[in-house]
């Protein structure tokens, strides 16, 4: 291909540099995309991919480097620069309005005139062009709210194309499309790629990677540690330099003591309002005295699965059994419910879900315990005894500062977590579910936090840790299942764990 | 006590953020006034004497002022409420008026034959039921059906209204009577004036509106107090209104909390009836809420949602409301519409432009500490 050659780089990235706080994001990045070519970044979840392709199309602002368009040294200071320079993105999230048609969705921010008339049908006339010349139907009067996920997809391609594209930034479009609908975009981007446009791909999805790129940068920790030709490289190579071969951490485990099972699902599925499946006949067994990790790249049914186990999404079908209690799509747990089984849970999110910001650390220690005993006498809540438990919570699990009465958002995020933590432990539970026990947490706090997840595990907890980070789940669990997609794809032993089957697992290169 | 829950920066030291900033905003607003009532070619200061002495120079006067605050302490509890539970009821007016009409109800069928002992509390408890039935219906389109309770609870205003207009003028008109309102309530049925009940116990003052309903709503001040802060109810209340996602994980169910939270506001925004119907009107009448309910949500903000505050924020509305009164009748070119303006620019300083000095008095403080 021609225009492999050096000198006429699409875009040339050097140097770029991004910190959020204390967090650098983007660590002396560069890259070339060439003209007329599909160009695939790949990388865990928070390896920094989307933030410099945020960079990229102006939506943030790079603390150091160049950006180089067609040889040209340029400025980004917003999306429209971007689009001026002909970059396009798409987004993960379509910004669509619904009640739109195709058609006036394609004008919004290019109406040409006070009259609409005008604009829509030079627009109708430039659809067509476009669908002519890239093999792009839709029905341009068709309402967006009508069209179906992939369709929806190709509407925002043509909008960027619409605006003068040459090259398209892809932000994980695969996310929200069924693998035929996935085939089909490959497909669209292979034609747009002979048409002369340049495209690149943000994925974290190594099938996607292989089948459908030119050249390919894997990104770890805000860094590129890679570069290859699609074509000289496996996904094998491409999973152990995404998740990077570290040591574990080293953990003191006694022999796992198997007993009871405290936790079932059978058939387990959760269909969404768009009608995605986001579980899939999810079979999970959780014995007492275990911790099971789930393994997966965020986004494949982690989130949803510990929603359902916790009662806060009812099932769409299968059942569950929560210590001897059956519960099913017809007779949904609730949150309120479970915790009186005996299951505690440690949300993924935990300003979100997990505490109230706003409140004094004493309120936030009784989040989901504040009805009846100890906490609730005479219906009235027990302020002493409140603040004497928190106290308690802070001295067993070293929360610094030790004040009750601080608001919680005041505490520092391993501080935070730990407070949680030690609210859903110190109830006892029969099982507990944790998602993502050490994100946004210190690594000093990382240890105790996994200290204090073997303790429960030794006094006869059923333990699920959901998490991201494959180290973790290496070093804590006794068993290890991997989703990917919505369904559990595999079971592994940590003692034979190795990460490279468990990267390919978790990227659904097993699954494909 | 507890510092207030809303701040938009923790930069200023608590005692400036409760008692500095609404003072600042109350001064700016004198000072808008001041300007406003010297073109129209009086004496600011003068005006400000007569306000003063109008709203708090003699018994009779402070009962008036405390007779309105009553009302004041109701409608902003009613939305101190609501907006703790993240919910912006903006149907005080209508729930005002329906509880006043639940109260009238019951006073009118049972007045001839309770005594005042039980007449009064049953009158009272048809308030909070019809005042929380009025506040049910939009939480229940907004829980179930999605319907923004901003626009239902406006609405009810209307409907309300409309109502009360139609019932009073074809059914509960008094036989004969040519204004639209009910026969009078018996003796059973009315709560002592307060001027009545301080000369039982030997004490003499002048004759105002002021009735025993104030410790009604001092009570509501409390119990509001207890509720929010000292029950779980109020602490999964005050957690839905903090972060919604928090409140399921907890297990609070948000459409039960949301009837909850509604059904209480309506309640208290009912109590208006009671003051306006059976501590003075001694009937029913039509257009007694007079705007309680939308000051009311004022009183709130004032207040920063806090019963005390909200107590504080009433009397200095009562205090308008009388000294205003008196304004109007003493100086001719400051006419009840004059009157309805000075009102309008303190509600808007310490309500909507509520933050407005906050920025300068930070900058002030950072100076001060650097």
């Amino acid at each position: 291909m021609q225009a492999l050659t050096p000198a006429a780089a699409a875009i040339e990235l050097r140097g770029i540099e991004k910190s959020f706080g204390s967090v650098h994001a983007v660590r002396g990045v560069s890259l070339r995309i060439e003209a007329g070519t599909i160009t695939g970044i790949v990388g865990e979840n928070g390896a920094g991919k989307s933030t410099l392709m945020s960079i990229l199309y102006g939506l943030y602002r790079a603390d150091a480097g160049e950006i180089w368009v067609d040889g040209r040294l340029v400025e980004m200071a917003s999306p429209r620069d971007a689009i001026a320079h002909g970059i396009g993105m798409v987004h993960q999230h379509f910004m669509l309005i619904d009640t739109f048609t195709v058609l006036e969705n394609m004008v919004l921010g290019a109406e040409g005139g006070v009259l609409l008339a005008g604009g829509l049908a030079a627009a109708r006339a430039e659809l067509a062009r476009l669908a002519r010349d890239y093999g792009l139907s839709v029905d341009p009067d068709a309402r967006i709210a009508d069209l179906s996920v992939g369709e929806q997809q190709r509407v925002e391609i043509l909008k960027v194309l619409f605006r003068g594209a040459r090259i398209l930034i892809l932000d994980e479009p695969s996310a929200v499309l069924t693998p035929q609908e996935t085939d089909r975009l490959f497909r669209i981007l292979q034609t747009l790629k002979e048409r002369g446009v340049s495209v690149v791909l943000i994925t974290h999805k190594l099938r996607e990677i292989m089948a459908a790129t030119d050249r390919v940068y894997v990104m770890r920790q805000g860094l590129v540690v890679v570069e290859r030709r699609t074509a000289d490289t496996n996904s094998e190579e491409l999973a152990e330099l995404m998740v990077g071969r570290k040591v574990h951490l080293d953990l003191d485990k006694a022999p796992t003591r198997w007993g009871e099972v405290l936790l079932r699902a059978e058939h387990l599925s959760l269909v969404d309002d768009r009608g995605v499946r986001l579980l899939d006949d999810v079979e999970l067994e959780l014995r007492a005295g275990e911790i099971v990790g789930i393994a997966g790249v965020t986004g494949n049914g982690q989130s949803e699965l510990l929603q359902v186990l916790a009662g806060i999404r009812p099932p769409s079908g299968g059942q569950l059994t929560v210590c001897g209690h059956v519960l099913d799509a017809h007779h949904p747990g609730n949150p309120a419910q479970m915790r009186a089984l005996g299951l505690a849970h440690v949300p993924e999110d935990r300003l979100r879900q997990g505490m109230v910001a706003a409140f004094e650390a004493s309120e936030t220690s009784i989040l989901g315990y504040q009805d009846g005993p100890p906490f609730t006498r005479h219906y009235l809540l027990d302020g002493p005894a409140v603040g004497a438990h928190c106290a308690r919570l802070m001295e067993s699990f070293d929360v610094r500062p030790r004040s009750p009465a601080l608001r919680s958002s005041n505490f520092s995020g391993g501080n935070q977590q730990k407070l949680v933590l030690a609210r859903e432990i110190a109830r006892k539970p029969k099982v507990l579910l944790v998602g993502q026990p050490t994100r946004g947490v210190d690594i000093g706090a990382i240890e105790f936090i996994h200290r204090e997840l073997v303790k429960a595990r030794d006094a006869g907890c059923a333990v699920l840790v959901v998490s991201v980070e494959l180290d973790e789940i290496l070093s804590l669990a006794d068993r290890i299942l991997v989703m990917f997609a919505g369904r559990i794809v595999g079971e592994v032993e940590p003692g034979r764990a190795d990460e490279r089957t468990l990267g390919l697992m978790m990227a659904g290169a097993d699954a494909a | 006590m507890r510092p207030p829950r809303r701040s938009l920066s923790g930069a200023l030291p608590v005692w400036a953020e409760v008692a500095l900033l609404p003072l600042v905003n109350i001064a700016l607003a004198f000072i808008v006034v001041g300007l406003i009532v010297a073109i129209i070619g009086v004496d600011p200061f003068h005006a400000l004497r007569l306000l003063v002495v109008g709203a708090l120079g003699s018994s009779e006067s402070i009962g008036y002022t405390l007779y309105y605050a009553t009302n004041f302490t109701f409608t902003g509890l009613a939305v101190a409420v609501a907006f703790h539970a993240g919910l912006f009821n903006i149907g005080g007016e209508g729930q005002a008026y329906i509880g006043g009409l639940g109260c009238g109800l019951a006073v009118l069928a049972l007045d001839r034959w309770l005594p005042a002992w039980l007449m009064i509390p049953i009158a009272i408890a048809a308030a909070a039921l019809f005042g929380a039935a009025w506040a049910a219906v939009p939480a229940w389109l907004q829980a179930w059906r999605g319907s923004h309770i901003v626009i239902t609870t406006i609405m009810f205003n209307f409907v309300a209204s409309a109502l009360m207009v139609y019932l009073m003028v074809n059914v509960l008109i008094a036989p004969g009577s040519m204004t639209p309102q009910s026969r009078t309530f018996a003796p059973s049925g009315r709560i002592p004036a307060m001027h009545d009940a301080l000369q039982a116990i030997g004490i003499t003052v002048a004759p105002s509106a002021l009735n025993l309903s104030i410790l009604l709503a001092l009570a509501c001040c409390v119990a509001v107090w207890v509720f929010l802060w000292h029950t779980p109810w109020g602490y999964a209340l005050r957690t839905m209104g903090h972060n919604p996602e928090a409140a399921v994980y907890a297990g609070t169910s948000l459409r039960r909390m949301t009837m909850l939270a509604m059904c209480l506001s309506g309640a208290l925004a009912g109590f208006v009836g009671v003051n306006e119907l059976m501590g003075v009107h001694h009937r029913i009448v039509l257009d007694f809420p007079a705007g309680y309910g939308f000051a009311g949500i004022a009183v709130a903000l004032m207040g920063r949602n806090h019963p005390l505050g909200i107590a504080l924020a009433a009397l200095l509305f009562g205090a308008l409301q009388q000294g205003g009164a008196e304004l109007a009748f003493e100086i001719p070119t400051i006419t009840r519409e004059m009157v309805v303006v000075i009102q309008g620019l303190i509600i808007l300083f310490s309500g909507a432009l509520a933050h407005l000095p906050r920025p300068w008095l930070q900058i002030l403080f950072a100076r001060r500490a650097s």
